[in-house]
């Protein structure tokens, strides 16, 4: 157990990681497809910025009285990503919309029984 | 001051253009403003194709902030081959899509459309010249979502489903590629990937390296769609727009070979760590399977989109199977095949296209006769489809040949055979549709179709006219692939 703690935000990265996935996976919705999706992109946030962090550090400000700061890169990069996972999620429900008018279901085996072999 | 500033042009323009197509309500306008910006990015990299063969690797600053603080553009012989091959294919094929876009797509999507087509090429640029890790995963985003978009526009519903699959297995892909990226990130300290070259090597036997590297293989297999991670090619590219297939099935798995390549070769140090990993065995068992497979399904297609489509994936199999061997000559032919199979499968697509137009099927057995209405449509197809066979004298051959040379060196003569044998595959499925488009009688829909206008069969024709001669005189082709293979065998930047 106290091997596991020093490292428990990688735990979080790594299980939001890996629910997230399973959704995708295993769900027939597609919308709670998505919404795995939408876990698993978010896991990797995590991976970026916790590592960034330094206990006791600041943000980074130039003034002689911060010396220790966390990395800001990390956050920058993250809310890059973040609007990525925003156009994926939008365009991934439009498209289940499109799909449910086009079919009148969202569920992935009556959809595919739609079309015939 | 524009010399100076090519690479950033190189994205910029198709970027800029496509903000502009955005902001119009007309297909026509929309097309007149792609054409521009997709011929002026092919001269740009025709430009830095010149500079990097007369100075070498080019390098340069986004916004004058020194790497490895601010993101670098560096375009050497590896990339600048990509890039041509890209914008080139994307120039010849938007002539055509001022016809088959205003005949497939609805007017008021259709700005829509050439939009999506400029943002997906500034997307692959993108991930093509960057030399910054993170940039990557943000043009690969901007090109694979531009692409969903157009799959989508496909007529059939299909399209929806397929562009709503390719959604998830390419989010799927890119945030593996984002991981391995972070994961290397968070070991040197470093996004810039001449800086990661040199700093990975230092990190020796690290179980996190590792790690980073099974991510990037497996979110690059999935966007280069190697078996049997290809489940999302064949009802993307069966139902998109035939604009659309054509532009994708061309360039967009290219790129991420070149992504491959990148990672495994240039940054993580040559054929020597390749050769280490388990990466050569796995990839050669997939790739032999991706060509034998996917072939053997094509035969039993009945969508004539589809069976292309599988074809692709047997295609991008072969230029997997050069990576495995990870030999200079086998590389040669691998990179030399990214141009080859472009050529190719994107002619195919323009033809099919041209099907489409004219009599509106793309069931094979629907297609009896089609020989006689429209015989330059499907002669141009009949070549390129020889092509895929890899017979003498067109572009096929030349990367078949040099797969052969490669296993030949190694000594592998099975692995010779099997390439012959698996040309007899593709015999048969390329055969089908000639036996049925020329030796049975026309009906249906097919007997009253005419030839396709002009405007539909010189873009076509471009590209059997440019797979014949890169067949025969290989000194542009074959001299830019051995120097980006021998950059690739030794690591080198």
């Amino acid at each position: 157990m106290t091997d596991l703690l020093p490292h428990f935000n990688h735990w979080v990265t790594v299980i939001l990681m890996v629910v997230g996935l399973y959704a995708v996976v295993a769900r027939g919705n597609m919308v709670k497809k998505l919404v795995g999706l939408a876990i698993f992109q978010t896991s990797v946030y995590l991976l970026y910025i916790s590592p960034g962090k330094i206990l006791g550090g600041t943000a980074p400000i130039l003034s002689e009285a911060y010396t220790v700061y966390s990395n800001p890169l990390p956050h920058v990069l993250i809310l890059t990503a973040i609007v990525v996972g925003i156009a994926t999620l939008a365009l991934g429900l439009a498209l289940v919309v499109r799909i449910n008018e086009a079919y009148g279901s969202i569920e992935e085996d009556e959809v595919h029984e739609a079309d015939g072999p | 001051m524009i010399a100076s500033n090519l690479p950033a042009l190189q994205v910029a323009i198709p970027l800029i253009a496509a903000a502009l197509c955005a902001m119009l309500r007309t297909g026509e306008t929309a097309w007149k403003i792609a054409l521009f910006a997709n011929w002026a990015a092919f001269a740009v990299s025709l430009a830095l194709g010149i500079e990097v063969a007369q100075y070498g690797t080019v390098s340069y600053m986004m916004g004058g902030w020194e790497a490895p603080l601010g993101i670098e553009y560096r375009v050497d012989a590896i990339n600048v081959f990509v890039l041509l091959v890209v914008t080139a294919i994307a120039a010849i094929i938007l002539p055509y899509a001022r016809t088959s876009v205003a005949a497939e797509i609805d007017p008021t999507r259709q700005s829509w459309f050439y939009t999506m087509y400029l943002l997906c090429l500034a997307g692959l640029l993108g991930v093509t010249i960057t030399g910054d890790a993170f940039n990557i995963f943000v043009f690969l985003e901007i090109s694979s979502l531009s692409s969903y978009v157009l799959i989508a526009m496909g007529r059939d519903r299909r399209a929806l489903l397929g562009a709503y699959q390719y959604l998830i297995m390419g989010t799927i892909g890119a945030t593996f590629i984002v991981i391995g990226i972070g994961l290397l990130w968070t070991l040197t300290g470093t996004l810039n990937l001449y800086d990661l070259s040199t700093r990975i090597p230092d990190l020796g036997d690290n179980a996190a390296v590792l790690s980073a590297l099974a991510f990037l293989a497996v979110g690059i297999s999935l966007k280069l769609a190697l078996f049997p991670l290809h489940a999302w090619l064949p009802n993307a590219y069966a139902y998109a727009p035939s604009v659309a297939s054509a532009f994708l099935a061309g360039t967009a798995t290219k790129v991420a070979i070149y992504l491959f390549l990148r990672f495994f070769f240039t940054i993580f140090g040559g054929e020597a760590f390749f050769e280490e990993t388990p990466m050569p065995g796995i990839f050669l068992v997939l790739s032999l399977a991706a060509v034998f497979v996917a072939s053997v399904v094509a035969v039993f297609q009945d969508n004539l989109k589809r069976m292309l489509a599988y074809s692709s994936v047997a295609q991008i199999g072969y230029i997997t199977l050069g990576i495995s061997l990870a030999t200079e000559t086998a590389l040669a032919g691998s990179v030399v095949h990214i141009l080859n199979h472009g050529l190719m499968k994107a002619g195919l697509f323009l033809f099919v296209g041209c099907i489409v137009f004219r009599a509106g099927v793309v069931r094979i057995n629907e297609l009896a006769g089609i020989g006689r209405q429209m015989p330059l449509t499907m002669a141009g197809f009949t070549v390129l489809g020889l092509s895929m066979l890899g017979v003498p004298g067109t572009v096929g051959f030349i990367s078949k040949w040099y797969l052969g040379v490669a296993a030949a060196e190694l000594g592998w003569w099975w692995l010779v055979a099997l390439i012959v044998l698996s040309s007899l595959v593709t015999l048969v499925y390329v055969g089908r549709v000639i036996e049925v488009a020329y030796f049975r009688a026309p009906s249906g829909p097919v007997a009253q179709a005419r030839e396709a206008p002009p405007s539909l069969l010189i873009p076509g024709g471009i590209l059997v006219a440019a797979s014949i001669w890169f067949g025969i005189d290989t000194s542009l082709s074959l001299d830019g692939a051995l120097v980006a293979a021998r950059l690739l065998v030794e690591g080198a930047f």
